[in-house]
């Protein structure tokens, strides 16, 4: 018996034709789709964007290893451990430099409208390398002066207007921690998710700022390497010398810490992740609905097909093909507008938002996955589509 | 075509009731067989057999040298291929054009391009005298013009049985008189047989053969008419 497969080649688009001969349904459904795609982008990208907001700063310091105390948590609650124990680092033969840093949130005056917020202040000797900053060392020149610090231009606004009334020449002082600092410049850094705004002094200043700061106790250890040098061989080496009252992470590791923290420590993750989910059950109920309505409303024109000798499989293909269009037609507008969407959220929040290729490709693909899975439980009125009751 | 001791039943236990009972019925290629008969008698039913949409109970009935006696879906579905059918609603696919609606006939041809099965769809619109309307949907089209592109859809697949439901049904005087003389002719030229279904007294004179139906039974066949 010869097979006969007379629909292969180029054939009616039919399945294109029965969307889009009803634009007012085509539309509904692709609003639909695009508002569960966007819900989707925002949700992630809000996910993705806080745990990699969590580590702004972490990214930005110039080292190889690290060292913190093991009590420490995460970077609002850095606990201190002996300066010494940086000292001891240096005497590894593959170590080339350190630098000690003091880390706390401490509380800041706007000096516009007199209300405070709490600030991460870093505190480091100023001939030390702390960032990856090439224009930081010219800056750091300037704290060398007791009582000056570098505030972030990046910081939320509720710091007060800072880096504007520098610029315009101003002088601007303000009250951190109940002492009265002068802001001697600006750095640009970013606010990450446990610090709407950071500032920079010298670990002079810090002290000053924070009498209350054990002698000779760091928050956080920074350990440069000798080119060629294997961070892990050195980061076991040092864990195998230094007392247990200290922690060492590779620089890739410190981040990992600090995104690990607010996944498992908070609600984040779960509440977006969920977010997304509910996009995803939105989407898939509207892309149903629009489908199954679809073939209903077909369904003597199915069977008229049937009865024409068009096997149930290509009657499928259709409500599949239609599947497919429907996710292609409603992911471009909602990568789109989820583009748009990112950037107000950098503006609003400063949270490094972006549309990322990985989250393109996840969010397409629960789209599609939407899409076929609502076509699929569509086709299942087909079996209603009988060719012997429309004569 | 040929129909032997063919019955059919309809629902289960004491509700099962029967609509056909022992019909015989042969038809030649080439062949126009009209059907008549109170409503309700089992015409449709025949047609549906007769056109593999329905599974055969009981008798034998062979279509274009197959049994559908005990013959699976899939097999009834590309016999049907061969079948052209035509509706009393002329079931057209509302989202197509007329050219459209013909070429899902025609392109159940094998091996054809997409050039050939559009080609023979507009052809077969000319054959129906509709070649000024080919990209209207159906929407915007007379009752008569919609049956005539159902029957070009039928006759674009070439089929060998040609199976009509009262084709006339919705049609005035003058459109079901020329749609049924321009199905005799297509249906001679392409040496297809024909089982029309109709209560239409004002088309009977195409027939070859005249065929009564009552209560599932064949009752008489009238000597063929010989056509004006």
């Amino acid at each position: 018996m010869s097979s006969p497969m007379p629909w292969q080649g180029r054939r009616i688009p039919l399945a294109w034709l029965l969307l889009t001969r009803q634009p007012a349904r085509l539309a509904v459904a692709l609003a639909g789709i695009c508002f569960a795609g966007i819900l989707m982008f925002m949700q992630l990208g809000f996910r993705d964007g806080l745990f990699d907001a969590s580590v702004t700063l972490h990214k930005l310091f110039d080292t190889d290893l690290v060292l913190i105390s093991p009590r420490t948590m995460s970077s609002i609650a850095m606990a201190g451990f002996p300066r010494r124990r940086l000292v001891q680092a240096m005497a590894d033969p593959e170590v080339a430099g350190t630098t000690p840093v003091h880390w706390n949130l401490l509380l800041w005056r706007n000096p516009e409208k007199r209300t405070t917020r709490s600030i991460l202040t870093l505190g480091f000797e100023p001939d030390d390398s702390l960032f990856l900053l090439p224009e930081l060392a010219d800056q750091a020149k300037l704290l060398t002066q007791r009582g000056r610090i570098l505030f972030d231009e990046r910081s939320r606004p509720e710091y007060g207007p800072i880096a504007r009334w520098l610029k315009e020449g101003r002088t601007v002082e303000t009250e951190v921690a109940g002492k009265r600092v002068r802001v001697a410049g600006l750095v640009s850094l970013g606010p990450s998710f446990g610090a709407d705004g950071n500032m920079l002094t010298s670990s002079e200043t810090f002290l000053q700022l924070m009498p209350t700061t054990p002698p000779g106790s760091i928050e956080l250890g920074l350990i440069r390497l000798k080119p060629g040098a294997d961070a892990a061989v050195v980061a076991s080496r040092l864990r195998q010398m230094l007392p247990p009252d200290v922690a060492v992470y590779s620089k890739k590791g410190f981040e990992e810490f600090e995104k690990n923290y607010w996944r498992s420590s908070t609600a984040i993750g779960f509440i977006f992740t969920l977010g997304a989910a509910m996009g995803f059950v939105v989407g898939c109920v509207i892309v149903y609905q629009i489908l199954y309505s679809d073939v209903s409303d077909h369904l003597p024109e199915y069977a008229t097909l049937m009865a024409m000798g068009y096997p149930l499989t290509t009657l499928l293909g259709v409500v599949a093909r239609e599947g497919l269009l429907l996710s292609v037609l409603g992911f471009v507008p909602a990568w789109l507008a989820g583009q748009g969407l990112y950037v107000l959220v950098r503006r609003g929040t400063n949270l490094p938002v972006f549309m990322t290729g990985d989250r393109s490709l996840v969010v397409l693909a629960m789209i599609l996955t939407m899409c076929m899975a609502s076509a699929l439980l569509a086709m299942r009125k087909l079996a209603d589509a009988d060719p012997a009751e429309i004569f | 075509m040929e129909v032997m001791g063919l019955s059919h039943w309809y629902g289960r236990g004491s509700m099962r009731r029967q609509v056909l009972q022992g019909v015989d019925l042969v038809i030649q290629p080439g062949e126009v067989v009209l059907l008549t008969g109170p409503s309700g008698c089992g015409k449709t039913t025949l047609l549906t057999l007769v056109g593999a949409l329905r599974q055969v109970m009981e008798g034998s009935v062979r279509v274009l040298g197959q049994e559908l006696q005990g013959c699976g879906r899939g097999e009834r579905q590309r016999l049907r291929q061969s079948i052209g059918m035509i509706f009393q609603g002329h079931n057209l696919l509302r989202c197509l054009t007329a050219e459209q609606n013909v070429q899902m006939g025609s392109d159940l041809l094998p091996g054809l391009s997409y050039r050939a099965r559009r080609d023979r769809a507009r052809q077969w619109l000319r054959a129906v005298g509709l070649e000024d309307h080919m990209g209207k949907l159906p929407h915007d089209l007379s009752g008569g013009q919609k049956q005539r592109v159902a029957i070009a859809r039928a006759l674009a697949a070439q089929p060998r049985l040609l199976l009509a439901d009262e084709p006339t049904a919705a049609l005035d005087r003058q459109s079901g008189r020329d749609v049924v003389t321009l199905l005799q002719g297509l249906a001679r030229e392409q040496g297809c047989a024909v089982l029309m279904v109709t209560h239409d007294p004002r088309i009977l004179d195409v027939a070859d053969r005249l065929v009564q139906m009552e209560d599932g039974k064949l009752w008489s066949e009238e000597p063929a008419l010989v056509v004006g």
